[in-house]
């Protein structure tokens, strides 16, 4: 499937779709093109994975969709309005965390809502609701230099979480976190999404987190960052964790996209 | 996600000064340890001695008492410290005010770089007599002398500090509706006052060099004329303790900085020690 294939979109975003970009390009300077008209939409509810080589834009992209950045040309749709900046109904999991050292983790975890003026003891009780949600009980009076990467990030995904946005951006939120704590976390994450009915937008370079965690896959391709293709992997979910890395519809799919992406390495 | 299982057996983070000797911790050891060292290496080139004009260190802690209980130390610093606290008050308020508009607003960089750039850079010795040439002999010669030397460090170190905020949290706070007041109040300054304190230790160390550069150039009082004075009369115990108080007070203040940036800037430092 070639970007042409999905230019073709109504005026007026369809109502399932909570986020949409339209004719997204990104020049970082006249040389640096980033992202070339990129046109997409996100299902509510659903998780979204933008995926591809590294330099391929998809933290540009990204940050676009969450107002970090301004495209040099498009728009972006979030439930069918145009957004410029960032907004309340979208927040952002950052890569390296973007804890501030000098406050505790209930601190951190309420720090969304302690810029928006919130009355400090119902932050506090909402914030220690996540805390507890993404398993970090008894950790809210630590700093985050006493934690360890994924306990971090932990602490980022309960802040997110706590300003009650419809949608959760992700960028590439375990890649600085070790295997092992990677695969409990993408687990726990999945089960902690059953109960709270957030579309998310996740970036990652890792073809299997990418399987694993997503409803829609958006494969992009390198320099400038163009829509490649978008797979939405079908295999149960009601499944075990350890049947799902096993299952045969999932390696298909992990390999069908290695083999698609291996051509950007030569 | 309710099981704390796997992140709960994160052993805590060691703590290094755990180990103690006669009571104390082994860092408190080594520190006293260090100093008797030196007091007493500094003893023996004293008896050597190494020079006429070098005392003894136990002969420097008995002058140091003898002004102490007489009274002169105390009105030295006393007109010491008042050309230090007025031009130390003066180019911290004014300096991090100035560093702090040039880290965020470029226009202001452009306007105040050059002229801390050369006040840094300038040998500010050579500058005093300028100084008396435009203030005469009194406070204000000695206040801007302190003003030159401390200012400079305390601006460009807050200038460095907020210009290299961290990008990612700044990003954190705009994305969670921050906005540019909250940006620079609760994510910025916060995350600039490591440096920003190093600069201000920094400043006020630099500061004292100033005063007692000008109470020896400019006019002889406090406590540059304790050292200057008993130089000419070759009493080099009370001029080396005269020295040895300028060292002590300075250390203390700094120390005293340090403290204060824990208690209120560093609640995650005050936590690990």
């Amino acid at each position: 499937m070639s970007v042409t294939a999905v230019t073709e979109k109504p005026v007026q975003p369809a109502t399932d779709d909570i986020v949409e970009v339209r004719n997204i390009t990104k020049f970082y300077s006249p040389d640096v093109h980033a992202l070339s008209s990129v046109n997409l939409s996100f299902p509510r509810g659903k998780m979204t994975t933008l995926l591809g080589p590294s330099g391929c834009g998809k933290t540009t992209l990204l940050k676009i969709i969450a107002g970090l950045l301004e495209p040099t040309e498009g728009e972006v749709f979030v439930n069918g309005k145009q957004v410029h900046g960032t907004g309340p109904e979208r927040a952002f999991v950052f890569q390296d965390f973007a804890l501030l050292p000098w406050a505790t983790v209930l601190r951190n975890a309420a720090f969304g809502m302690e810029l928006t003026k919130q009355n400090k003891r119902e932050r506090e009780e909402r914030a220690r609701h996540y805390i507890n949600e993404v398993g970090l009980a008894g950790f809210e009076n630590k700093y985050p230099h006493e934690l360890s990467g994924g306990m971090r990030q932990r602490v980022g995904l309960a802040r997110a979480l706590a300003v009650n946005s419809d949608v959760l951006l992700m960028d590439e939120p375990f890649s600085a976190v070790d295997e092992q704590t990677r695969r409990k976390f993408q687990e726990d994450l999945l089960l902690l999404l059953e109960n709270e009915n957030k579309t998310v937008i996740f970036v990652t370079h890792s073809i299997e987190e990418a399987v694993y965690v997503s409803d829609q896959i958006v494969i992009l391709s390198p320099r400038p960052g163009r829509i490649h293709s978008i797979i939405h992997p079908e295999f149960s979910r009601e499944a075990d964790p350890e049947d799902i890395r096993r299952d045969k519809n999932y390696l298909d799919t992990v390999e069908e996209i290695w083999a698609d992406l291996r051509k950007y390495l030569d | 996600m309710t099981d704390a299982s796997s992140s709960a057996i994160t052993p805590q983070m060691p703590r290094t000064d755990q180990k103690t000797f006669l009571g104390m911790s082994m860092i408190r050891f080594y520190q006293i340890l260090s100093v008797v060292v030196v007091f007493i290496a500094w003893e023996i080139a004293g008896l050597v001695p190494i020079s006429i004009a070098f005392p003894t260190f136990t002969g420097t802690m008995r002058a140091l008492f003898e002004m102490l209980f007489d009274g002169r130390l105390f009105y030295a610093y006393v007109e010491t410290l008042k050309p230090l606290g007025i031009g130390v008050l003066i180019s911290a308020s004014f300096g991090i005010t100035i560093g702090v508009a040039m880290g965020l607003n470029r226009t202001a960089q452009w306007f105040w770089e050059p002229i801390f750039v050369v006040l840094q850079a300038s040998p500010v010795a050579a500058l005093i007599p300028l100084i008396t040439y435009a203030y005469g002999i009194g406070l204000t010669a000695k206040t801007v002398a302190v003003i030159m030397l401390a200012s400079p460090i305390i601006v460009l170190n807050t200038y460095k500090a907020v210009r290299h905020a961290n990008p990612s949290l700044i990003d954190m706070c705009r994305s969670f509706q921050g906005t540019r007041f909250q940006e620079i109040w609760l994510v910025i300054i916060p995350n600039a006052a490591p440096v920003m304190f190093a600069g201000l230790r920094l400043g006020v160390a630099a500061g004292f060099i100033g005063v007692i550069l000008a109470e020896l150039l400019i006019t002889p009082t406090g406590v540059g004329d304790l050292i200057s004075y008993h130089r000419s009369v070759a009493d080099y115990e009370y001029m080396y303790a005269a020295v040895f108080t300028v060292v002590l007070f300075s250390a203390i203040l700094v120390g005293f900085l340090e403290t204060i940036e824990v208690k209120y800037f560093r609640p995650e430092k005050k936590k690990g020690q």
